[in-house]
Parts: C-alpha cells; sequence; structure tokens
C-alpha cells in the first residue's frame, strides 16, 4: 500500500510535467495567434507544403551533369561512376566524340532513381567532376516508374 | 399532461445534443490537446470551403470517414449480439445523464421546470447501476465476435470492473453519510451552504480522500488508457477488434461519453454542480458583506455556464491524464483497486463516520 502511494505521488508529478507544457504550448501558440513572431516556442512542427526545411549545405539531393563551355555534357564516358555504383542504378553507352583530346562521350547516360540510394559515391568517383549531387530538389515522387528513369538530356537540363 | 410530456421529451432532446457535441468536440481536444502536450500542432487540415478553424471540422470529417466504411460481422459470430453490443455500450452510458442537474428550478408562467431530465430520488444509485451495466456491452461484443483476443478483451473488463467498481461505491459512501439525500439536485443545493460562515461546502473540502478515489476510479470507469485493459491497442487489440464502420463508432463515442459524464458527475458530486460561490437565488451575497443583486435569468444563465465550466474543466484533466500516464499491467491494476483503494475508502468511511459522532 505505501509502495503504491508513491507510486501515486509520481503520477501527480507526470501530471504536473504535462500540464506545464500544455499551458506554455497554449500560452506561445496564443502570442502567435495574435501575431507574435516567435519561431522555436510553442511547438516543433514544420507545416512541410506550406514551411520547408532548409537543405543543408552538404546534402545529397538530385543527380545533375555539368557541361563545358561550349555546352557538351562534360562525361567521357569513363565508366567509373557506373562500376562504383552499389545499387546499380546508372548505365553509361560510349561513343566515339569528334575532339581527339577528349575521345569519348557517352551516347546514353541513364540514372534509375527508383533503385538509386543516393550515396553519393558516383559523385566521389567522377574523375572529370562532371556528376554532381547538389541540385537541392528533393521532392522526387511521380506516379509511374518511368518518370524515374532520368537519361542524358534531362540530367544537363537539371543543371541549367 | 400534454404540456409535461413535451416539456420531457425537450429536455431528452437538449440533454442529448448537448452529450453528443460536447462528444464531438471533445474528440478534437482530444488530439488536440495531446497534441500541445507533446510540443505538436495537431489535426489542423480538415476544412470547409478552405476554412480550417484549428481543425474543429476533424471530428465531422471522422463521423463521415465512420458512417461510410464497410460495416462487417464475421462470418462465425452471432450476428444478434454482435449487433447489439455496441448500442447497449452507448446505451448504459448515456442514460446515466438522465440524472444529472444542469441547473436550479426556473419558472415560467406557473410551470416549475427543473433543469434535469428526470428528479428521481435514487440518483446516485441509478447512475452506479448504470455505470455497471455498461460493461455487457463489451463483455457480450467480446464473446459474440467469436475471437480469442475479443474475449480476452472482455475477460480483462470484466476483471477490471470488479477491481474498481466496488472502490467507485465506497468512495461514495461517506458523501451519503453527509449529504441528506440520493437526489442529485439536493445534493448539489446542500453543496450551496457554508462551512464556518465562508468556505462553500462542496464534497471536495469535506470529502478530499472520498474524491481522490473516486477520481481514480472514474477514470477505469472510462476505460482509457491508464485502465485500458480491455483494449489493450499494443498486446491484445482488444473487444473491438471484430467490429468496424459505426459500431466501433459507438465503442469509440462510448469512452467519450463516459469522459464527459464522469466529469460531470465530480462536479455534481464534489465541486458543487451548478453552484457558483455566494451566488443565491437572487444574487451574490458575500460573507464579509456586500451584494450584487442580479435578476434570476442571470443567475439561472451563470448557475449553467457554472456547471459548464467545471464539467470542461474535468475534461481536460481526464484527456491530460490519458496523455500522461503508461497503461497498468493486470496486476497492477488489481493491486490497485483491492489494495490501495478499497482500504483507502474503508478509512475514508471510518473516519467520516467518527467525525459525524464526534462533531
Amino acid at each position: 500500500m505505501i509502495k503504491s502511494l508513491v507510486f501515486l505521488l509520481e503520477f501527480l508529478k507526470g501530471l504536473w510535467i504535462t500540464a506545464k507544457h500544455f499551458w506554455i504550448n497554449i500560452f506561445f501558440n496564443f502570442l502567435k495567434l495574435i501575431g507574435f513572431n516567435i519561431r522555436d516556442r510553442g511547438s516543433v512542427t514544420i507545416q512541410y507544403p506550406e514551411e520547408k526545411k532548409e537543405i543543408a549545405r552538404r546534402h545529397r539531393s538530385l543527380h545533375r551533369i555539368l557541361t563545358r563551355e561550349d555546352g557538351s555534357p562534360r562525361c567521357v564516358a569513363c565508366m567509373l561512376c557506373m562500376t562504383v555504383c552499389p545499387s546499380e542504378c546508372i548505365y553509361i553507352e560510349a561513343e566515339e566524340d569528334p575532339n581527339p583530346e577528349i575521345q569519348k562521350r557517352p551516347s546514353k547516360f541513364i540514372i534509375d532513381l527508383s533503385r538509386c540510394c543516393f550515396c553519393g559515391f558516383c559523385v566521389e568517383a567522377c574523375p572529370e567532376d562532371a556528376l554532381r549531387m547538389d541540385t537541392n530538389i528533393v521532392e522526387l515522387g511521380e506516379y509511374n516508374r518511368e518518370k524515374l528513369i532520368y537519361d542524358l538530356n534531362r540530367l544537363v537540363r537539371i543543371s541549367k | 399532461m400534454f404540456l409535461d410530456i413535451l416539456i420531457i421529451a425537450i429536455k431528452i432532446i437538449l440533454g442529448i445534443s448537448w452529450l453528443l457535441t460536447l462528444t464531438l468536440i471533445l474528440t478534437w481536444v482530444e488530439r488536440k490537446e495531446s497534441a500541445v502536450v507533446q510540443d505538436r500542432i495537431g489535426a489542423n487540415r480538415a476544412s470547409i470551403l478552405g476554412l480550417r478553424v484549428f481543425g474543429l471540422f476533424q471530428p465531422i470529417a471522422d463521423a463521415i470517414k465512420m458512417m461510410f466504411k464497410e460495416d462487417f460481422v464475421p462470418p462465425f459470430s452471432n450476428r444478434f449480439l454482435h449487433t447489439i453490443a455496441p448500442f447497449l455500450s452507448f446505451f448504459f452510458a448515456v442514460i446515466t445523464l438522465a440524472a444529472i442537474p444542469f441547473g436550479d428550478e426556473i419558472t415560467i408562467g406557473s410551470k416549475v421546470i427543473a433543469l434535469q431530465i428526470v428528479r428521481m430520488n435514487v440518483g446516485l444509485v441509478f447512475i452506479l447501476a448504470m455505470f455497471s451495466l455498461g460493461i455487457y456491452g463489451i463483455i457480450i461484443g467480446g464473446w459474440a465476435s467469436n475471437n480469442k483476443y475479443t474475449l480476452l478483451g472482455g475477460m480483462r473488463g470484466t476483471a477490471q470492473i470488479i477491481s474498481y467498481e466496488i472502490a467507485l461505491g465506497l468512495s461514495l459512501i461517506g458523501l451519503i453519510m453527509i449529504y441528506p439525500s440520493l437526489e442529485l439536485n439536493e445534493i448539489v443545493k446542500y453543496q450551496g451552504s457554508l462551512l464556518f460562515g465562508f468556505i462553500p461546502k462542496w464534497g471536495v473540502i469535506l470529502q478530499p480522500l472520498g474524491f481522490f478515489i473516486f477520481l481514480i476510479a472514474g477514470m477505469a470507469e472510462t476505460k482509457r488508457v491508464p485502465f485500458d485493459l480491455p483494449e489493450g491497442e499494443s498486446e491484445i487489440i482488444g473487444f473491438y477488434t471484430e467490429y468496424s464502420g459505426m459500431k466501433f463508432g459507438l465503442f469509440m463515442m462510448t469512452d467519450f461519453v463516459e469522459v464527459i459524464l464522469i466529469s460531470a458527475l465530480v462536479t455534481t458530486l464534489f465541486f458543487g454542480g451548478w453552484q457558483v460561490p455566494y451566488l443565491y437565488p437572487d444574487g451574490f451575497h458575500f460573507p464579509w458583506g456586500g451584494n450584487i443583486l442580479l435578476n434570476k435569468w442571470i443567475v439561472t444563465v451563470l448557475q449553467v455556464l457554472s456547471f459548464n465550466l467545471k464539467v470542461a474543466f474535468f475534461c481536460w484533466l481526464l484527456v491530460l491524464a490519458r496523455w500522461t500516464f503508461p497503461r497498468y499491467r493486470y496486476d497492477q491494476l488489481m493491486n490497485l483497486g483491492w489494495k490501495l483503494l478499497i482500504p483507502m475508502s474503508f478509512v475514508n468511511i471510518i473516519g467520516t463516520g467518527l467525525i459525524l459522532i464526534l462533531v
């Protein structure tokens, strides 16, 4: 019986804590409602589609392929990203580049985002700095899988 | 004669609409209060024509969802009992409203109307009886579903009710010894008199221990989280596993209705019901001198408002308790009921008796 009484005391403490949270949050929410600009008090909720959290500088988002000054993609089809990719979502077909200094260029460069795990190894592997994941585009949902397959044109277009 | 029937009918309609409206609002309060306690915002997306009003339309959205869900009866269940169980549960919860006074009598012409649906001289016993019968809904629902888990839930409900229902009744014995009547309006009227000339004679001041026991047992009565063994979401899904649609909704509503009724009962028995301190039928008379005379209609409005505010406060407190505590284990509930609440209510009865003899 004594033990249960001690429990009851702890219960009252618990009620006190939640009640404190309740009234403090109600107070700050009320201040917000009548127009005071208090950001981090009252609730921690970010109301997503309207408010967005700032994306971190090093966040790995949608890929893009960088271009040279003349507009052609920097990729030389060395296959390093394709080799390193753990989820095997990159597919490259190479062809000859008319410029003898470049020699190779991709005729097909496909990233299948439905398989991509956004590890960033492809960016690390790229010797030409042709591939980056710094677009800050994270809302990638689509209604069918075909739309998740990004080809060369699409990846270059993102960069512009 | 006809007028009397009309008055009773109007009172019933008003009472039930009061209860159901409050139930809907309470589902919103439950979502919002839990959110605010946990530093969140809570449901605020339900809108009509882009108008959100803090998510107050959420209960309507919930109700529409419940009504349009498929009403499935499991093929091996007892169809009749399965259907009648939620209605039993809901009925025995709502019927207790009949005895609760919302305010003092009002006089229109020569007619004296009590702001209470039925004025019966066994009001308190009636309410206790109906609360106890409410458990049949759970047991029948659990048994008729023909499912092991629902049966377990029903059995747990039974075990729970014998653990706390005795304490619930015994905690009121002290009150019955003090108050002149079992009729709830008489009880409320008695609480209007003053102790030592300045403290209102509310039940909580005369019977603090009784109030405490009654509040805990009342929380168990509502079958919500610290005592939600019949439901037990995380282990057995509970007595309403096999229910869907509005039948499940009725079980859900029963919980909320019981919260409101326990609040109303605590208010009536321990917090002076519709009494406002120092308010008499002709206005305020303060014990330290000074009178404010008021119209009798204003007095009635103040009384009804006071009752509603007290009920709202206890609804808030019960929802807060629901979002504070984890669930009791089966044996812990038994321990609490048999080893703490019942001995404490005996202590309360003996103490009250001694004081009544000595004073």
